[in-house]
C-alpha cells in the first residue's frame, strides 16, 4: 500500500514538474499571453491541491474524511454565496452548516453506511422546508427550499461519496487503508480527464458540445481527452481490486459521469449568473469549479464498485 | 495577541473576507475606514481583510453599549481586535463621545467607523450621522477611505446569533477628496455615495 502510493504521488509529481517546464517555456515565449498566465496559474494550484491531498491520505482514514468535509464547506458556502437568500433561510442555512453537513461525515467515521446513504436524501429533505416553513416567511418558498436542498445534495451528499470509498469492503483489497487507493483512483481520473479534456479541446476542439452551457467543451476535446483519461484509468489497475478490463470500464463510467455533471453544475451556476463558482483556487475558480465533476462521478462509482465487487 | 489570529483564521473560513483595494493600496497613513453596516461580523471582516502589519495601528469603533459589556464580548473587542467605544446612549455621555476617537487620531491611530450608526438589513448604506464629518473637519490630513462589505447582511442578518459561512469582499475605494467648506450635508451623502459606488 504505501509502496504503491509513493509511486503515484511521485509520478503525479513528475507530471506536475513536465507541466510547470512547459507553463514556464510558453511563458517565456509568450509572456503577453492571458491563457498561458492562467495555465500556469492552474499548474500552480494544482501543486498546491496535491500537496494538501497527498498530506490527507499520509494521515490516513480519518484526516481524509476531514479534508472532504471541509471541501464540502467550502463548496456549500459557494453554492449559497451565489443564490439568493432571506433572512428566513438563517435557521435552515444553520443547520446545513453545523449540523447535516458535519452529521454526514460522521457517519462515514463511524462506518454507519445505511444512515449515510440516506440521511440527506430523505431526513435532510424532509427537515429543510420545515425549518424554513417555521420561520415564517413564505415568499417564494418552494425555490427558496428547493435550492439549498439541491445545494445540499451536490455539495455534501454527493461530495461525501469520495471519502465513503472507504466503507466498500472488497475481498482480498480492503485492509488497512487501502481504500484509500479507490479514492486517489476515482480523483486522479476525473481529474486527468477534465484536464486531458481541457488540452485535446484547446489543440483541436471545433465542435462545441453545449454551446450556450460550457463553451470550452468540444467534441474533440471530450472524445480525445475523454478516451485517453480512460486509458490512464486502465494504466491504473495495479492499485486498485480491479483487472486492466475492469479500470478501463470503470474509468470509463468515471469519465462520462464527471463530464455530464460539469454540464450539469454549469447549467446551474449560469443560472444563477455566474461564471464561475468562486475565486479561492487560483486560475481555477472556485472550490466547486474543481469538485463539479468529482460530485456525479462519485457516487456513480461508489455503487458501481460495492455493487460488484462486494460480495 | 493570540485571540486575533484566531478570529482571522475563523473569518477566512466562515466569510472568507477577501480584501479588494480598488481605489487605494494598503499603506501606513492615518486613515479612516468608512463602511456600511449590516452585520456584527463587519468589524471582524474588515479588520481581518486589512494586512497584518496595519491592524495594530488601526483601531474598529464599536459601540460601547454592545461590545463594552464585559465577559466573553469585551475580552473579544478589547483583545481580538483592538476596539476604540463610542457611547451611542446620550443619557450616558460625559463630554464630546467623539472625544476617544479624536485622541486615537491624535496619536496617529486609524480608526475603523460605520457611520450609518446601527446596523441595517439591507444591501446598500443609509444616510450617515454626522460624526464622520466632523473628525474629517477636525482631521484633514486623514485619508477617508470609502469600504464596501456585500453579503454579510446574508451571512449574520440583525437578530441571529450564528454566521452562516457566505464568501463575501471587503472592497476600500479611493479615498475620498476633500472639498474646502462643504457643507455637511453634501459632504455625507458625497461620502455615502461612494460607498453606494462600490456596491
Amino acid at each position: 500500500m504505501q509502496q504503491k502510493f509513493y509511486w503515484l504521488f511521485g509520478g503525479i509529481g513528475v507530471l506536475l514538474v513536465v507541466a510547470s517546464t512547459i507553463g514556464w517555456l510558453l511563458q517565456r515565449r509568450s509572456p503577453d499571453s492571458s491563457t498561458i498566465a492562467n495555465l500556469v496559474a492552474r499548474v500552480n494550484a494544482w501543486w498546491i491541491m496535491v500537496a494538501v491531498l497527498a498530506a490527507g491520505f499520509l494521515l490516513g482514514r480519518n484526516a481524509t474524511i476531514v479534508l472532504f468535509a471541509i471541501a464540502s464547506l467550502f463548496a456549500l458556502r459557494e453554492f449559497v454565496t451565489l443564490t439568493p437568500t432571506r433572512p428566513g433561510d438563517h435557521l435552515p442555512l444553520v443547520v446545513c452548516f453545523y449540523v447535516l453537513l458535519p452529521v454526514q461525515y460522521l457517519l462515514i467515521g463511524d462506518d454507519w453506511y445505511n444512515l449515510f446513504a440516506i440521511f440527506l436524501p430523505v431526513y435532510g429533505f424532509l427537515l429543510l422546508p420545515v425549518l424554513t416553513a417555521v420561520s415564517g416567511d413564505t415568499e417564494q418558498f418552494l425555490e427558496r427550499v428547493t435550492k439549498l436542498q439541491w445545494g445540499l445534495m451536490i455539495t455534501v451528499y454527493c461530495i461525501s461519496y469520495v471519502p465513503a470509498l472507504v466503507l466498500v469492503q472488497v475481498p482480498g483489497f480492503s485492509v488497512g487503508n487501502q481504500n484509500l487507493l479507490l479514492v486517489i483512483y476515482l480523483l486522479f481520473v476525473v481529474q486527468i480527464s477534465d484536464v486531458l479534456q481541457y488540452v485535446f479541446g484547446k489543440l483541436f476542439g471545433k465542435h462545441k458540445i453545449a454551446p450556450r452551457v460550457s463553451p470550452s467543451k468540444t467534441v474533440e476535446g471530450f472524445i480525445g481527452g475523454g478516451a485517453s483519461a480512460v486509458g490512464v484509468g486502465a494504466a491504473l489497475w495495479w492499485i486498485t481490486p480491479f483487472t486492466p478490463l475492469q479500470a478501463a470500464g470503470m474509468a470509463a463510467v468515471i469519465v462520462l459521469a464527471g463530464f455530464l455533471g460539469g454540464i450539469a453544475l454549469s447549467a446551474v451556476k449560469r443560472s444563477l449568473g455566474a461564471k464561475d463558482w468562486g475565486s479561492m483556487i487560483e486560475g481555477h475558480g472556485g472550490m466547486l469549479d474543481r469538485l463539479d465533476s468529482v460530485s456525479f462521478a462519485a457516487p456513480v462509482f461508489f455503487h458501481l464498485t460495492r455493487y460488484f465487487f462486494e460480495p | 495577541m493570540w485571540l486575533s489570529h484566531v478570529f482571522a483564521l475563523l473569518v477566512r473560513v466562515l466569510v472568507g473576507a477577501q480584501a479588494q483595494w480598488i481605489g487605494c493600496k494598503p499603506a501606513p497613513v492615518l486613515r479612516i475606514y468608512y463602511a456600511n453596516h449590516t452585520s456584527h461580523l463587519d468589524t471582524l471582516a474588515l479588520w481581518c481583510a486589512l494586512p497584518h502589519h496595519l491592524r495594530k495601528t488601526t483601531r474598529p469603533v464599536a459601540a460601547s453599549d454592545y461590545w463594552n459589556r464585559g465577559g466573553l464580548r469585551g475580552y473579544v473587542a478589547t483583545h481580538g481586535f483592538n476596539a476604540l467605544f463610542i457611547e451611542r446612549d446620550k443619557d450616558k455621555r460625559a463630554g464630546d463621545p467623539l472625544e476617544p476617537l479624536a485622541q486615537a487620531l491624535a496619536r496617529g491611530e486609524s480608526l475603523v467607523i460605520f457611520p450609518e450608526g446601527t446596523r441595517r438589513a439591507q444591501a446598500l448604506p443609509s444616510p450617515f450621522k454626522s460624526g464622520i464629518f466632523h473628525l474629517a473637519t477636525k482631521f484633514p490630513d486623514a485619508e477617508l477611505v470609502p469600504v464596501y462589505l456585500n453579503n454579510l447582511y446574508r451571512s449574520m442578518p440583525k437578530g441571529t446569533y450564528l454566521p452562516v459561512p457566505l464568501t463575501c469582499s471587503v472592497r476600500f475605494g479611493a479615498p475620498l477628496a476633500r472639498i474646502a467648506d462643504e457643507p455637511k450635508e453634501a459632504f455625507l451623502e458625497r461620502a455615502r455615495q461612494a460607498v453606494v459606488d462600490l456596491a
